[in-house]
């Protein structure tokens, strides 16, 4: 008791403990000094081949090719800069969609639990016509693979999965999906904004045709992103804007180097402290949710217990509205589900699919932990939601 | 080589001054999703809304009116597509991200000096029948040549059609209001203007119904998906307030301008300016030495530590003839030897002697193995 009450004293004039990792992470302080120069005495454009600056900015933007080609076993010259994950995701949707049409492919096959983007890219292909198919999801968030293999015809040009959800955290079988999709002659796109750097990637042994990457969700800066696009066999797309033809015509407009830079430097990052980080952050996650049920036996883990990302929970705390909830822990930043909807008052998407009733997902926290959580958050966090969802009533009713 | 270098490609990208980079380096500090209900999101949310406020007055457009996106590429697509079922017309000189941003456009011819033909374009809109949206840019970044903005909004509106303004290469060297141009749709980019790169904005006039083209989240009230990128949208914004207050600064600029083309003419009296009798850009010389592939020329200047561009600076190593000289009626000869030199605040009269030296040089070297 005193020891919790030292805490939450410590903690009151601070700012909020940041549990939202998967909304946004904080850019990494490494990654912020490897970017500067370029904001300002490396400024050139890196298409201005023709003089030095624009050529010290071209070497950077390459050399970031590279370090963002490496974590996830591809080559430098797969990957399309973006200005982030949800472009990378409108761009792998409809530029294969539209470049694969005239050749008499017209199907499309997603999840009902993919982001927003993914699905709002796959509705504006359905209103020009292409044939969509979204897949429901067992309980535990994961796709059914026959049922998946069930929905894909000779005619699908392209199946896009999610690594790991951005709310539940889930991680999808992609090895299986991608041998899947290989052998039916479909292009497999993964979602991987929330995965690259915190789960093992490989485009080769998955047979991942198009992969998604957001900068900001990997201590990288916001503004960037990229889209891996296989060479061999050649993934075809067309580009959703054209212009100055950079990116070898797939992505025009001035690519922004120090935002290549962080993105270069996060990925490297990433590559080199993910084993130790993955087993840190699940022993936090462990010890988060097992201190929260010994206080609240009541409260559940939505999603995949296990094969989940190692910084995320999902937890109902049946009949505590998930808003006051969060009212009633000012010292902790977290948040109901996908940011982009978090002003939203309908119930997660997401827990909807997973057959999980209206009234429950009201009362669910997205709890992201990451690079910067240490134990004495954790502890802090626990009591703060154990003490609160108490005082409100929970389990009650 | 050279100990100092002489950056005269401005209209490729500018420096960043101090003052973005710091308000910038503390922005990286932030953590914190602009949408995110937490603490950490609605400070996010606090400060997009601030930068959003000091772009807006950059164009004296109210801040609902701009839509974020990752530059002026970006926002030129938009323009053009989220306008679904209108016939598109281009003037010929516009940057390749609108030129190609729809595929049927119809193009307004420009006259020798690289003006839009205002009686073409009335001629055009005279018999088209469905409703139209028109792109004419505020100054073109090859010639720096200023385009009448305003009259063809008139011409544009008198039709009923809609007018979009590129103005990544006029802004923060001319004064620019939406509503003094009168534009409905008005493009800007950050890098043009002193911020960074992998910003820009659209504004929209309230009463123009863009629908979203990039699609996910519904950020940006619906009209552009994609989390914010909030440093560099706060580095737009100082950039912004910065490129008004440096204004003042745009007669010398252009008195540096002139001097550069006067004795580069001296030099070789047989060199072409475009669009020399056109309004330009104070900043912007577009020549041509006869008989010398630009290349050539860049490669020599960039030898002598002087860094100019043969056009428009986007696909890497891409050598094709410029389509702002062809649609100007320049020989392809003439047109082949043109290099673009653009300056910025930071020019000093040294830039121009450095400049004017490697050039003179390259010419009467040429001179001389030629006779």
């Amino acid at each position: 008791m005193t020891a919790s009450f030292a805490r939450t004293q410590r903690r009151l004039n601070a700012a909020p403990v940041y549990l939202d990792y998967q909304a946004t992470t904080p850019l990494d302080r490494r990654v912020l000094e490897d970017m500067l120069p370029y904001f300002t005495e490396k400024f050139g454009n890196p298409g201005s081949v023709t003089h030095a600056y624009g050529r010290e900015a071209e070497a950077a933007v390459e050399a970031a090719r590279a370090q963002v080609a490496a974590p996830i076993g591809a080559e430098a010259r797969e990957i399309v800069f973006t200005s982030g994950a949800t472009e990378s995701n409108n761009l792998a949707l409809k530029g294969a969609a539209r470049f694969h049409r005239e050749l008499g492919k017209d199907g499309i096959v997603t999840l009902a639990t993919e982001h927003k983007c993914v699905l709002e890219s796959v509705a504006a292909l359905k209103r020009e016509g292409f044939r969509v198919t979204i897949l429901p999801v067992e309980p535990d968030g994961l796709v059914d693979l026959d049922r998946l293999a069930a929905a894909i015809d000779e005619r699908t040009v392209i199946v896009s999965v999610m690594a790991a959800n951005n709310e539940i955290g889930v991680l999808q079988p992609l090895a299986e999906i991608g041998a899947l999709c290989r052998a039916r002659g479909a292009l497999f796109h993964s979602d991987a904004a929330q995965a690259v750097g915190k789960v093992p990637i490989d485009v080769e042994a998955m047979k991942i045709d198009l992969l998604s990457i957001s900068g900001h969700k990997i201590y990288g800066p916001k503004g960037i992103g990229a889209l891996y696009v296989r060479r061999r066999p050649r993934a075809r797309l067309a580009a959703l804007f054209d212009g100055g033809g950079q990116e070898r015509g797939l992505r025009s407009g001035t690519l922004p180097t120090p935002l290549c830079v962080g993105l270069g430097a996060a990925a490297a990052l990433a590559k080199a402290e993910m084993p130790a980080e993955a087993d840190r952050l699940m022993g936090l996650r462990r010890r988060f949710l097992a201190g929260l049920r010994a206080r609240l036996p009541e409260v559940r883990l939505n999603g995949e217990p296990e094969r989940r990302l190692p910084g995320n929970l999902n937890l109902s705390f049946p009949g505590v509205p998930a808003l006051a909830l969060m009212e009633a822990c000012p010292g902790l930043a977290l948040s109901t589900g996908s940011a982009c909807t978090a002003t939203e008052v309908e119930p997660s998407y997401v827990l909807r699919a997973l057959g999980i009733a209206d009234e429950l997902a009201g009362a669910t926290l997205r709890i992201g932990l990451g690079r910067y959580t240490n134990e004495a958050e954790i502890d802090y966090a626990v009591d703060a939601l154990a003490a609160a969802a108490r005082r409100l009533g929970v389990g009650r009713g | 080589m050279t100990s100092r270098l002489t950056y005269l490609d401005w209209n490729a990208t500018a420096p960043m001054p101090s003052e973005v980079a710091a308000a910038m380096a503390e922005a990286f500090a932030r953590c914190g999703n602009p949408s995110s209900v937490h603490r950490f999101g609605r400070d996010a949310r606090r400060v997009l809304e601030a930068a959003r406020a000091q772009v807006a007055a950059l164009v004296d457009a109210p801040p609902s009116e701009i839509i974020f996106t990752s530059g002026g590429t970006e926002a030129n697509h938009l323009a053009l597509n989220g306008l679904p079922d209108r016939r598109v017309m281009v003037s010929a000189v516009e940057h390749d991200s609108v030129r190609h941003a729809v595929a049927d456009a119809a193009v307004i011819p420009v006259n020798p000096q690289g003006i839009v033909d205002l009686a073409a374009l009335d001629g055009m809109l005279a018999v088209e029948k469905r409703p139209a949206l028109v792109a004419l840019m505020l100054a073109n970044n090859e010639t720096g040549v200023i385009q009448p903005v305003a009259e063809a909004t008139r011409i544009a509106h008198a039709h009923g059609a809609l007018l979009h303004c590129d103005a990544v290469q006029g802004a923060g060297k001319l004064a620019l209001g939406r509503a003094s141009l009168g534009a409905d749709l008005v493009t800007l980019s950050a890098h043009k203007l002193g911020g960074p790169a992998g910003v820009g904005a659209l504004v929209v006039a309230s009463n123009v119904p863009l629908a979203a083209i990039q699609r996910g989240g519904g950020q940006e009230r619906g009209r552009r998906a994609g989390t914010e990128n909030l440093p560099g949208i706060i580095g737009f914004g100082v950039a912004c307030l910065l490129a008004v207050a440096r204004r003042g600064d745009d007669a010398r600029i252009e008195a540096l301008r002139d001097e550069a083309e006067r004795r580069l003419l001296a030099v070789a009296p047989d060199a072409k300016v475009h669009g020399a009798g056109a309004r330009r850009l104070p900043n912007t010389l577009c020549l041509s030495m006869p008989g010398v592939p630009a290349a050539t020329q860049v490669m020599a200047l960039d030898l002598a530590g002087v860094m100019v561009s043969s056009g428009a600076a986007c696909s890497s190593g891409k050598v094709k003839r410029s389509h702002v000289l062809d649609a100007m009626g320049v020989p392809p000869a003439e047109a082949e030897g043109a290099i673009r030199i653009s300056l910025g605040w930071s020019t000093s009269g040294d830039d121009i002697d450095r400049l004017v030296d490697a050039w003179g040089t390259l010419y009467t070297r040429n001179r001389a193995s030629a006779a």
